[in-house]
Protein backbone atom coordinates (compact mmCIF):
# COMPACT_ATOMS: atom_id res chain seq x y z
CA UNK A 1 0.00 0.00 0.00
CA UNK A 2 2.68 2.32 1.58
CA UNK A 3 5.09 0.98 -1.93
CA UNK A 4 2.21 1.81 -4.32
CA UNK A 5 1.70 5.44 -3.10
CA UNK A 6 4.95 6.13 -2.95
CA UNK A 7 5.93 5.07 -6.38
CA UNK A 8 2.94 6.93 -8.31
CA UNK A 9 3.65 10.01 -6.28
CA UNK A 10 7.44 9.61 -7.18
CA UNK A 11 6.40 8.49 -10.96
CA UNK A 12 4.01 12.03 -11.07
CA UNK A 13 6.71 14.08 -9.94
CA UNK A 14 9.58 12.37 -12.36
CA UNK A 15 7.06 12.98 -15.24
CA UNK A 16 5.76 16.28 -14.51
CA UNK A 17 9.64 16.98 -14.39
CA UNK A 18 9.96 15.33 -17.77
CA UNK A 19 7.27 17.74 -19.19
CA UNK A 20 9.37 20.81 -17.29
CA UNK A 21 12.48 19.90 -19.38
CA UNK A 22 10.82 19.89 -23.15
CA UNK A 23 8.17 23.36 -22.21
CA UNK A 24 10.12 25.24 -20.08
CA UNK A 25 11.66 28.61 -21.94
CA UNK A 26 14.74 28.95 -20.08
CA UNK A 27 17.53 26.42 -20.88
CA UNK A 28 18.79 26.62 -17.50
CA UNK A 29 15.85 25.56 -16.16
CA UNK A 30 15.30 22.93 -18.88
CA UNK A 31 18.41 21.13 -17.21
CA UNK A 32 17.16 21.68 -13.62
CA UNK A 33 14.46 19.84 -14.68
CA UNK A 34 16.52 16.92 -16.15
CA UNK A 35 18.10 16.69 -13.21
CA UNK A 36 14.94 15.82 -11.20
CA UNK A 37 14.01 13.71 -13.84
CA UNK A 38 17.66 11.59 -12.86
CA UNK A 39 16.55 11.86 -9.29
CA UNK A 40 13.21 10.93 -9.61
CA UNK A 41 14.22 7.51 -11.52
CA UNK A 42 17.00 6.95 -9.41
CA UNK A 43 14.89 6.52 -6.77
CA UNK A 44 12.47 4.37 -8.45
CA UNK A 45 14.90 1.97 -9.26
CA UNK A 46 15.91 2.24 -5.53
CA UNK A 47 12.14 1.23 -4.89
CA UNK A 48 12.75 -1.89 -7.02
CA UNK A 49 15.92 -2.50 -4.73
CA UNK A 50 18.76 -1.83 -7.30
CA UNK A 51 20.32 0.33 -5.15
CA UNK A 52 23.84 -0.21 -7.20
CA UNK A 53 22.20 1.76 -10.52
CA UNK A 54 19.98 3.91 -8.58
CA UNK A 55 22.72 5.82 -6.75
CA UNK A 56 25.71 5.20 -10.05
CA UNK A 57 22.66 6.99 -11.67
CA UNK A 58 23.02 9.95 -9.28
CA UNK A 59 26.81 9.73 -8.64
CA UNK A 60 27.60 9.87 -12.67
CA UNK A 61 24.57 11.28 -14.04
CA UNK A 62 23.65 13.95 -11.30
CA UNK A 63 27.20 14.56 -10.16
CA UNK A 64 28.76 14.88 -13.24
CA UNK A 65 27.47 14.95 -16.89
CA UNK A 66 24.71 17.21 -15.84
CA UNK A 67 27.17 19.79 -13.40
CA UNK A 68 29.28 19.51 -17.53
CA UNK A 69 25.81 20.05 -19.59
CA UNK A 70 24.61 22.89 -17.01
CA UNK A 71 28.30 24.62 -17.54
CA UNK A 72 28.15 24.56 -21.50
CA UNK A 73 24.32 25.56 -21.29
CA UNK A 74 25.49 28.50 -19.19
CA UNK A 75 28.21 29.89 -21.42
CA UNK A 76 25.74 29.74 -24.49
CA UNK A 77 23.76 32.14 -25.89
CA UNK A 78 20.43 30.75 -26.93
CA UNK A 79 18.08 32.08 -28.87
CA UNK A 80 14.75 31.74 -27.55
CA UNK A 81 12.89 33.11 -30.50
CA UNK A 82 14.65 30.33 -32.87
CA UNK A 83 14.07 27.74 -30.77
CA UNK A 84 10.75 28.35 -30.29
CA UNK A 85 10.09 27.73 -33.74
CA UNK A 86 12.03 24.36 -33.74
CA UNK A 87 9.18 22.77 -31.36
CA UNK A 88 6.54 23.18 -34.49
CA UNK A 89 9.06 22.49 -36.94
CA UNK A 90 10.40 18.96 -35.41
CA UNK A 91 7.56 18.37 -33.42
CA UNK A 92 6.23 15.53 -35.84
CA UNK A 93 9.52 13.66 -36.09
CA UNK A 94 9.69 13.68 -31.96
CA UNK A 95 6.36 12.63 -31.85
CA UNK A 96 7.11 9.72 -33.89
CA UNK A 97 10.71 8.62 -32.21
CA UNK A 98 8.42 8.61 -28.87
CA UNK A 99 5.75 6.84 -30.23
CA UNK A 100 8.48 3.87 -31.62
CA UNK A 101 10.26 4.28 -28.36
CA UNK A 102 7.29 3.37 -26.37
CA UNK A 103 6.18 0.52 -28.45
CA UNK A 104 9.54 -0.71 -28.11
CA UNK A 105 9.40 -0.40 -24.72
CA UNK A 106 6.04 -2.00 -24.47
CA UNK A 107 7.01 -4.98 -27.06
CA UNK A 108 9.92 -5.71 -24.57
CA UNK A 109 7.94 -5.46 -21.45
CA UNK A 110 5.44 -7.91 -23.13
CA UNK A 111 7.87 -10.18 -24.28
CA UNK A 112 9.46 -10.49 -20.57
CA UNK A 113 6.28 -10.97 -18.73
CA UNK A 114 5.33 -13.98 -20.80
CA UNK A 115 4.82 -17.00 -17.90
CA UNK A 116 5.55 -14.30 -15.21
CA UNK A 117 3.10 -12.07 -13.00
CA UNK A 118 4.10 -8.12 -13.00
CA UNK A 119 1.57 -7.50 -10.52
CA UNK A 120 3.13 -9.76 -8.10
CA UNK A 121 6.00 -7.90 -7.41
CA UNK A 122 9.86 -8.49 -6.91
CA UNK A 123 11.02 -11.92 -5.26
CA UNK A 124 12.49 -10.68 -1.76
CA UNK A 125 16.31 -11.08 -2.13
CA UNK A 126 17.78 -12.84 0.85
CA UNK A 127 19.25 -11.35 4.08
CA UNK A 128 22.96 -9.48 3.08
CA UNK A 129 22.10 -10.17 -0.40
CA UNK A 130 24.04 -7.18 -1.97
CA UNK A 131 23.32 -6.43 -5.78
CA UNK A 132 26.84 -4.52 -5.92
CA UNK A 133 28.59 -7.45 -5.26
CA UNK A 134 26.36 -9.58 -7.78
CA UNK A 135 27.12 -7.15 -10.58
CA UNK A 136 30.45 -6.98 -10.07
CA UNK A 137 30.60 -10.69 -10.43
CA UNK A 138 28.65 -11.02 -13.50
CA UNK A 139 30.64 -7.91 -14.89
CA UNK A 140 34.42 -9.13 -14.23
CA UNK A 141 33.54 -12.76 -15.24
CA UNK A 142 30.68 -13.22 -17.93
CA UNK A 143 30.78 -10.47 -19.56
CA UNK A 144 34.38 -9.08 -19.26
CA UNK A 145 34.68 -9.06 -22.61
CA UNK A 146 32.11 -6.49 -23.38
CA UNK A 147 33.00 -4.49 -20.13
CA UNK A 148 36.36 -4.29 -21.80
CA UNK A 149 35.39 -3.16 -24.95
CA UNK A 150 33.27 -0.59 -23.40
CA UNK A 151 36.55 0.65 -21.75
CA UNK A 152 38.49 0.92 -24.60
CA UNK A 153 35.40 2.52 -26.16
CA UNK A 154 35.62 5.11 -23.52
CA UNK A 155 39.26 5.71 -23.63
CA UNK A 156 39.17 6.22 -27.67
CA UNK A 157 36.30 9.03 -26.68
CA UNK A 158 38.45 10.70 -24.49
CA UNK A 159 41.90 10.61 -26.86
CA UNK A 160 39.60 11.84 -29.87
CA UNK A 161 38.06 14.61 -27.49
CA UNK A 162 41.09 15.54 -26.89
CA UNK A 163 43.42 15.72 -29.83
CA UNK A 164 39.61 17.40 -30.99
CA UNK A 165 40.52 20.25 -29.28
CA UNK A 166 44.06 20.90 -28.67
CA UNK A 167 45.61 23.48 -30.82
CA UNK A 168 49.07 24.36 -30.38
CA UNK A 169 49.94 27.25 -31.42
CA UNK A 170 53.93 29.08 -31.99
CA UNK A 171 54.99 31.38 -29.66
CA UNK A 172 52.69 31.43 -27.33
CA UNK A 173 53.91 31.81 -23.73
CA UNK A 174 53.57 29.58 -21.43
CA UNK A 175 54.12 29.29 -17.54
CA UNK A 176 56.24 26.08 -16.61
CA UNK A 177 54.64 25.19 -13.12
CA UNK A 178 57.04 22.81 -12.16
CA UNK A 179 59.53 25.17 -12.17
CA UNK A 180 57.50 27.54 -10.11
CA UNK A 181 56.74 25.67 -7.65
CA UNK A 182 60.15 23.91 -7.37
CA UNK A 183 62.01 28.29 -6.98
CA UNK A 184 63.19 28.66 -3.26
CA UNK A 185 63.47 32.06 -1.58
CA UNK A 186 66.94 32.28 -2.50
CA UNK A 187 66.56 32.26 -6.20
CA UNK A 188 64.24 35.11 -6.12
CA UNK A 189 65.83 37.27 -3.10
CA UNK A 190 69.55 37.98 -2.17
CA UNK A 191 70.46 39.07 1.71
CA UNK A 192 72.73 41.43 1.78
CA UNK A 193 74.75 41.85 4.95
CA UNK A 194 75.91 45.60 5.38
CA UNK A 195 76.91 47.36 8.04
CA UNK A 196 74.40 49.79 9.76
CA UNK A 197 74.31 53.69 8.43
CA UNK A 198 76.29 56.15 10.35
CA UNK A 199 73.96 58.79 11.71
CA UNK A 200 73.36 61.64 9.36
CA UNK B 1 19.88 6.07 39.19
CA UNK B 2 16.33 5.53 40.03
CA UNK B 3 16.19 7.08 43.14
CA UNK B 4 16.83 10.50 41.42
CA UNK B 5 13.07 9.88 39.47
CA UNK B 6 10.09 10.10 41.40
CA UNK B 7 8.10 7.10 40.73
CA UNK B 8 5.16 7.87 38.87
CA UNK B 9 7.23 9.43 35.90
CA UNK B 10 8.83 6.22 35.65
CA UNK B 11 5.19 4.44 35.67
CA UNK B 12 4.32 7.61 33.22
CA UNK B 13 7.02 6.67 31.23
CA UNK B 14 6.84 2.51 31.19
CA UNK B 15 3.42 2.82 30.15
CA UNK B 16 4.34 5.29 27.72
CA UNK B 17 6.67 2.64 26.60
CA UNK B 18 4.27 -0.05 27.04
CA UNK B 19 1.91 2.05 24.63
CA UNK B 20 4.52 2.88 22.05
CA UNK B 21 5.15 -0.94 21.89
CA UNK B 22 1.62 -1.80 20.84
CA UNK B 23 1.43 0.67 17.88
CA UNK B 24 2.06 -0.38 14.34
CA UNK B 25 5.53 -1.52 12.99
CA UNK B 26 6.12 1.24 10.31
CA UNK B 27 4.94 3.82 12.82
CA UNK B 28 7.32 2.74 15.16
CA UNK B 29 10.26 2.64 12.80
CA UNK B 30 9.13 5.85 11.52
CA UNK B 31 8.94 7.58 14.65
CA UNK B 32 12.26 5.90 15.80
CA UNK B 33 13.86 7.11 12.27
CA UNK B 34 12.52 10.62 12.68
CA UNK B 35 14.00 11.08 16.66
CA UNK B 36 17.43 9.89 15.25
CA UNK B 37 17.41 11.74 11.92
CA UNK B 38 16.50 15.14 14.28
CA UNK B 39 19.29 13.96 16.88
CA UNK B 40 21.91 13.56 14.11
CA UNK B 41 21.00 17.20 12.42
CA UNK B 42 20.95 19.38 15.73
CA UNK B 43 24.36 17.46 16.49
CA UNK B 44 25.72 18.53 13.03
CA UNK B 45 24.00 22.17 13.65
CA UNK B 46 25.59 22.49 17.22
CA UNK B 47 28.82 21.15 15.85
CA UNK B 48 28.78 23.74 12.66
CA UNK B 49 27.41 26.93 15.44
CA UNK B 50 30.60 26.00 17.52
CA UNK B 51 33.45 25.53 15.17
CA UNK B 52 32.83 29.01 14.05
CA UNK B 53 33.28 30.44 17.03
CA UNK B 54 36.42 28.00 17.85
CA UNK B 55 37.81 28.91 13.98
CA UNK B 56 37.65 32.48 15.08
CA UNK B 57 40.20 31.58 18.04
CA UNK B 58 42.07 29.59 16.60
CA UNK B 59 43.00 31.91 14.03
CA UNK B 60 43.06 34.73 16.32
CA UNK B 61 45.50 32.96 18.55
CA UNK B 62 48.11 32.18 15.51
CA UNK B 63 47.62 35.55 14.64
CA UNK B 64 48.44 37.00 17.88
CA UNK B 65 45.06 38.17 18.46
CA UNK B 66 42.26 37.08 21.27
CA UNK B 67 39.10 36.34 19.13
CA UNK B 68 35.80 36.55 19.80
CA UNK B 69 35.23 37.57 23.23
CA UNK B 70 32.20 39.82 24.23
CA UNK B 71 29.21 37.48 24.22
CA UNK B 72 29.09 35.29 26.94
CA UNK B 73 31.98 33.65 28.57
CA UNK B 74 35.15 33.25 26.67
CA UNK B 75 32.72 34.63 23.90
CA UNK B 76 30.87 31.15 23.73
CA UNK B 77 27.38 33.04 22.66
CA UNK B 78 28.89 34.73 19.88
CA UNK B 79 27.36 31.84 17.22
CA UNK B 80 23.92 32.88 18.77
CA UNK B 81 24.40 36.17 18.31
CA UNK B 82 25.95 35.82 14.43
CA UNK B 83 22.43 33.98 13.87
CA UNK B 84 20.67 35.94 15.23
CA UNK B 85 21.99 39.11 13.42
CA UNK B 86 21.75 37.22 10.40
CA UNK B 87 17.90 35.66 10.69
CA UNK B 88 16.77 39.45 11.42
CA UNK B 89 18.76 40.95 8.61
CA UNK B 90 16.42 41.13 5.26
CA UNK B 91 16.93 38.65 1.98
CA UNK B 92 18.11 41.36 -0.89
CA UNK B 93 16.84 39.13 -4.17
CA UNK B 94 18.62 41.29 -7.52
CA UNK B 95 15.90 42.23 -9.56
CA UNK B 96 17.31 40.85 -12.72
CA UNK B 97 18.26 37.69 -10.98
CA UNK B 98 16.37 34.13 -11.29
CA UNK B 99 14.08 34.56 -8.33
CA UNK B 100 13.33 30.92 -7.96
CA UNK B 101 16.82 29.34 -8.33
CA UNK B 102 18.63 32.16 -6.32
CA UNK B 103 16.37 31.29 -3.13
CA UNK B 104 16.40 27.15 -3.63
CA UNK B 105 19.56 27.34 -4.36
CA UNK B 106 21.36 27.91 -0.54
CA UNK B 107 19.21 24.27 0.01
CA UNK B 108 20.24 22.74 -2.45
CA UNK B 109 24.11 22.99 -1.01
CA UNK B 110 22.78 22.20 2.55
CA UNK B 111 20.37 19.26 1.98
CA UNK B 112 23.48 16.77 0.11
CA UNK B 113 25.54 18.24 3.56
CA UNK B 114 23.12 16.32 6.29
CA UNK B 115 21.39 13.82 4.25
CA UNK B 116 25.08 12.52 3.55
CA UNK B 117 24.84 11.67 8.01
CA UNK B 118 22.49 9.22 7.14
CA UNK B 119 24.88 6.17 6.55
CA UNK B 120 27.78 7.17 8.87
CA UNK B 121 28.28 5.12 11.69
CA UNK B 122 28.29 7.01 15.06
CA UNK B 123 29.25 4.25 17.25
CA UNK B 124 28.59 0.43 16.59
CA UNK B 125 24.67 0.84 16.23
CA UNK B 126 23.91 4.44 15.61
CA UNK B 127 23.36 4.83 11.99
CA UNK B 128 20.10 5.57 10.68
CA UNK B 129 20.18 3.76 7.49
CA UNK B 130 22.77 0.70 7.58
CA UNK B 131 22.86 0.14 3.88
CA UNK B 132 25.39 -1.91 1.71
CA UNK B 133 26.39 1.00 -0.99
CA UNK B 134 26.66 3.25 1.64
CA UNK B 135 30.29 4.53 0.22
CA UNK B 136 28.50 4.87 -2.95
CA UNK B 137 26.05 7.13 -1.58
CA UNK B 138 28.04 9.06 -0.21
CA UNK B 139 30.19 9.78 -3.21
CA UNK B 140 26.90 10.03 -4.81
CA UNK B 141 25.54 12.89 -2.40
CA UNK B 142 28.64 15.10 -1.84
CA UNK B 143 28.71 15.37 -5.96
CA UNK B 144 25.15 16.82 -6.03
CA UNK B 145 26.58 19.61 -3.48
CA UNK B 146 27.93 21.33 -6.53
CA UNK B 147 24.23 22.16 -7.51
CA UNK B 148 23.92 24.86 -4.94
CA UNK B 149 26.93 26.83 -5.73
CA UNK B 150 26.34 26.72 -9.53
CA UNK B 151 23.01 27.60 -9.39
CA UNK B 152 23.43 30.61 -6.73
CA UNK B 153 26.21 32.12 -9.47
CA UNK B 154 24.46 31.76 -12.42
CA UNK B 155 20.55 32.49 -10.86
CA UNK B 156 22.47 35.66 -9.19
CA UNK B 157 22.89 36.81 -12.89
CA UNK B 158 26.10 38.80 -11.61
CA UNK B 159 29.73 38.55 -13.23
CA UNK B 160 31.47 37.88 -9.78
CA UNK B 161 28.78 35.58 -9.21
CA UNK B 162 28.88 33.51 -12.15
CA UNK B 163 32.88 33.65 -12.24
CA UNK B 164 32.68 31.97 -8.64
CA UNK B 165 30.33 29.26 -10.03
CA UNK B 166 32.72 28.35 -12.63
CA UNK B 167 35.77 27.93 -10.66
CA UNK B 168 33.70 25.58 -8.03
CA UNK B 169 32.31 23.65 -10.67
CA UNK B 170 35.31 22.77 -12.20
CA UNK B 171 37.53 22.37 -9.31
CA UNK B 172 34.96 20.07 -7.56
CA UNK B 173 34.87 17.48 -10.77
CA UNK B 174 38.37 17.84 -10.75
CA UNK B 175 38.82 16.85 -7.21
CA UNK B 176 35.90 14.39 -7.14
CA UNK B 177 37.65 11.63 -9.46
CA UNK B 178 40.60 11.84 -7.25
CA UNK B 179 38.35 11.80 -3.77
CA UNK B 180 36.46 8.44 -5.88
CA UNK B 181 40.19 7.02 -6.68
CA UNK B 182 41.11 6.98 -3.02
CA UNK B 183 37.65 5.53 -1.44
CA UNK B 184 38.44 2.74 -4.39
CA UNK B 185 41.41 2.03 -2.22
CA UNK B 186 39.82 2.22 0.82
CA UNK B 187 37.45 -0.48 -0.51
CA UNK B 188 39.64 -2.96 -1.56
CA UNK B 189 41.38 -2.62 1.83
CA UNK B 190 37.76 -3.14 3.84
CA UNK B 191 36.54 -5.37 1.45
CA UNK B 192 32.96 -3.70 2.14
CA UNK B 193 31.26 -0.54 0.65
CA UNK B 194 29.42 -0.54 3.83
CA UNK B 195 30.80 2.22 6.15
CA UNK B 196 29.86 -0.05 9.28
CA UNK B 197 31.90 -2.48 8.05
CA UNK B 198 35.12 -0.62 6.97
CA UNK B 199 35.02 0.58 10.42
CA UNK B 200 35.05 -3.10 12.16
CA UNK B 201 37.96 -3.74 9.49
CA UNK B 202 40.06 -1.15 10.99
CA UNK B 203 39.19 -2.63 14.70
CA UNK B 204 42.44 -3.26 16.86
CA UNK B 205 44.07 -0.42 17.67
CA UNK B 206 46.08 2.09 15.84
CA UNK B 207 48.10 -0.54 13.73
CA UNK B 208 45.27 -1.31 11.90
CA UNK B 209 43.99 1.83 10.93
CA UNK B 210 44.08 2.24 6.85
CA UNK B 211 46.07 5.23 7.68
CA UNK B 212 48.98 3.31 7.44
CA UNK B 213 48.97 1.49 4.50
CA UNK B 214 47.34 3.72 2.21
CA UNK B 215 48.89 7.22 3.57
CA UNK B 216 49.19 8.10 -0.22
CA UNK B 217 45.41 7.79 -0.72
CA UNK B 218 45.14 9.40 2.84
CA UNK B 219 46.88 12.26 1.78
CA UNK B 220 44.60 12.72 -1.42
CA UNK B 221 41.77 11.88 0.34
CA UNK B 222 42.22 14.64 3.10
CA UNK B 223 43.47 17.45 0.58
CA UNK B 224 40.91 16.91 -2.33
CA UNK B 225 38.22 16.64 0.72
CA UNK B 226 39.70 20.38 1.48
CA UNK B 227 38.98 21.56 -2.24
CA UNK B 228 35.80 20.10 -2.15
CA UNK B 229 34.58 22.40 0.53
CA UNK B 230 35.94 25.54 -0.96
CA UNK B 231 38.03 25.93 1.93
CA UNK B 232 41.41 27.96 1.99
CA UNK B 233 43.66 27.13 0.54
CA UNK B 234 41.38 26.25 -2.40
CA UNK B 235 38.87 29.06 -1.96
CA UNK B 236 38.88 30.49 -5.37
CA UNK B 237 35.33 30.30 -5.72
CA UNK B 238 34.97 33.03 -2.73
CA UNK B 239 38.38 34.66 -3.92
CA UNK B 240 37.83 38.22 -2.18
CA UNK B 241 40.51 39.70 -4.07
CA UNK B 242 40.06 38.72 -7.10
CA UNK B 243 35.81 38.39 -7.33
CA UNK B 244 34.78 40.36 -4.30
CA UNK B 245 32.79 36.78 -2.49
CA UNK B 246 31.90 34.58 -5.40
CA UNK B 247 28.89 32.95 -5.71
CA UNK B 248 27.31 34.68 -2.89
CA UNK B 249 28.35 37.67 -3.45
CA UNK B 250 24.53 39.45 -3.46
CA UNK B 251 23.40 37.29 -0.90
CA UNK B 252 22.22 38.30 2.57
CA UNK B 253 20.08 37.46 5.51
CA UNK B 254 18.75 33.66 6.04
CA UNK B 255 20.07 32.67 2.45
CA UNK B 256 23.99 33.65 3.46
CA UNK B 257 23.36 31.54 6.65
CA UNK B 258 22.23 28.52 4.61
CA UNK B 259 25.33 28.93 2.72
CA UNK B 260 27.42 29.44 5.74
CA UNK B 261 25.89 26.27 7.09
CA UNK B 262 26.36 24.21 3.81
CA UNK B 263 30.25 25.39 4.30
CA UNK B 264 30.63 24.16 7.60
CA UNK B 265 28.42 21.06 7.62
CA UNK B 266 30.49 19.93 4.40
CA UNK B 267 33.72 20.73 6.04
CA UNK B 268 32.25 18.28 9.51
CA UNK B 269 30.78 15.56 7.47
CA UNK B 270 34.64 15.28 5.53
CA UNK B 271 36.56 15.67 8.50
CA UNK B 272 34.39 12.57 9.99
CA UNK B 273 34.50 10.59 6.77
CA UNK B 274 38.14 10.86 6.32
CA UNK B 275 38.23 9.73 10.13
CA UNK B 276 35.92 6.91 9.11
CA UNK B 277 37.86 5.67 6.39
CA UNK B 278 41.12 6.20 7.69
CA UNK B 279 41.08 6.39 11.37
CA UNK B 280 38.79 3.68 12.62
CA UNK B 281 35.89 5.54 12.81
CA UNK B 282 34.27 5.40 16.67
CA UNK B 283 37.04 2.25 16.98
CA UNK B 284 39.24 3.00 19.69
CA UNK B 285 43.09 3.82 19.09
CA UNK B 286 44.20 1.41 22.55
CA UNK B 287 41.79 -1.38 21.33
CA UNK B 288 44.93 -3.89 20.69
CA UNK B 289 46.55 -3.54 24.47
CA UNK B 290 45.65 -6.58 26.24
CA UNK B 291 46.95 -4.96 29.59
CA UNK B 292 44.56 -2.11 28.80
CA UNK B 293 41.46 -4.06 29.09
CA UNK B 294 40.99 -4.56 32.57
CA UNK B 295 40.13 -0.85 32.10
CA UNK B 296 37.15 -1.06 30.08
CA UNK B 297 34.87 -1.23 33.04
CA UNK B 298 36.29 2.09 34.95
CA UNK B 299 33.93 4.93 34.83
CA UNK B 300 35.76 7.47 32.68
CA UNK B 301 39.20 5.95 31.93
CA UNK B 302 36.90 3.01 30.30
CA UNK B 303 36.37 5.26 27.72
CA UNK B 304 39.74 5.56 26.45
CA UNK B 305 39.72 1.76 25.58
CA UNK B 306 36.50 1.32 24.65
CA UNK B 307 35.28 2.71 21.14
CA UNK B 308 32.36 4.87 20.74
CA UNK B 309 30.54 7.93 19.31
CA UNK B 310 33.49 10.18 21.56
CA UNK B 311 36.56 8.79 19.77
CA UNK B 312 34.58 9.81 16.22
CA UNK B 313 33.95 12.90 18.01
CA UNK B 314 37.76 13.62 19.19
CA UNK B 315 38.80 11.97 15.26
CA UNK B 316 36.80 14.55 13.44
CA UNK B 317 37.73 17.59 15.69
CA UNK B 318 41.03 17.13 14.91
CA UNK B 319 40.51 17.36 11.40
CA UNK B 320 38.45 20.29 11.82
CA UNK B 321 41.54 21.97 13.55
CA UNK B 322 43.91 21.28 10.73
CA UNK B 323 41.07 23.10 8.36
CA UNK B 324 41.50 25.95 10.45
CA UNK B 325 45.31 25.72 10.50
CA UNK B 326 45.36 25.46 7.05
CA UNK B 327 43.37 28.66 6.46
CA UNK B 328 46.07 30.91 8.95
CA UNK B 329 48.80 29.32 7.33
CA UNK B 330 48.74 28.91 3.40
CA UNK B 331 48.16 31.53 0.80
CA UNK B 332 45.65 30.82 -1.60
CA UNK B 333 46.00 28.58 -4.53
CA UNK B 334 46.63 30.22 -8.09
CA UNK B 335 43.69 28.51 -10.11
CA UNK B 336 46.23 26.95 -12.60
CA UNK B 337 48.19 25.20 -9.96
CA UNK B 338 44.58 23.87 -8.39
CA UNK B 339 43.67 22.27 -11.80
CA UNK B 340 47.16 20.72 -12.09
CA UNK B 341 47.47 19.60 -8.75
CA UNK B 342 44.27 17.61 -9.15
CA UNK B 343 44.24 16.34 -12.52
CA UNK B 344 48.09 15.72 -12.75
CA UNK B 345 49.35 15.01 -10.05
CA UNK B 346 46.51 13.53 -7.46
CA UNK B 347 44.78 11.46 -10.23
CA UNK B 348 47.95 9.96 -10.96
CA UNK B 349 49.03 8.91 -7.33
CA UNK B 350 45.85 7.01 -6.57
CA UNK B 351 45.50 5.13 -9.51
CA UNK B 352 49.39 3.75 -9.17
CA UNK B 353 49.06 3.40 -5.21
CA UNK B 354 45.77 1.33 -6.25
CA UNK B 355 47.71 -0.74 -8.75
CA UNK B 356 50.43 -1.16 -5.77
CA UNK B 357 47.39 -2.20 -3.77
CA UNK B 358 46.68 -4.80 -5.77
CA UNK B 359 49.92 -6.50 -6.09
CA UNK B 360 50.16 -6.68 -3.02
CA UNK B 361 46.94 -8.29 -2.10
CA UNK B 362 48.35 -10.81 -4.70
CA UNK B 363 50.91 -11.61 -2.96
CA UNK B 364 49.52 -11.88 -0.14
CA UNK B 365 51.78 -9.14 1.78
CA UNK B 366 50.54 -6.17 4.32
CA UNK B 367 47.07 -6.33 6.34
CA UNK B 368 44.76 -7.13 3.28
CA UNK B 369 46.37 -10.05 2.81
CA UNK B 370 43.50 -12.03 4.83
CA UNK B 371 40.84 -10.75 2.01
CA UNK B 372 41.37 -13.04 -0.93
CA UNK B 373 38.35 -12.89 -3.16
Amino acid sequence: MLHTVLFYSFALVMLGAAAGVVFSRNPVHSVMFLVLTFFQSAVLWLMAEAEFLAIVLVLVYVGAVMVLFLFVVMMLEVNIEAAKRGLTRFAPLGIGIALLMAYELMQLIWLRSEGVGITGGFAATAEGYSNTKALGAVLYTEHVYAFEIAAVILLLAIVAAITLTMRKRPGIKVQDINKQVAVRAKDRVRIVKMDAEKKQ
Amino acid sequence: MSALIPQFVVNIFNAMLAYFYTLPDWFQYLTITTWKILFVTIGVILIVAFSTYFERKVIGRMQSRVGPNRVGPFGLGQPFADVIKLVIKEVVVPSQSSRFLFVIAPLLSLIPALATWAVIPLNDWYVIADINAGLLYVLALTSVGVYGVILAGWATNSKYALLGAMRSAAQIVAYEIAMGFALVGVLMAGGSLNLGDLVLAQAGGVSQWFLIPLFPLFVVYWISGVAETNRAPFDVAEGESEIVAGFHVEYSGVAFALFFLAEYANMVLISTLTAIFFLGGWASPFEGLSFLAPLADVPVIGLLVTGGLHWLFAKMCIFMYTFFWFRATFPRYRYDQIMRLGWKIFIPVTIIWIAVEGAMAWFQIGPWSGLSA
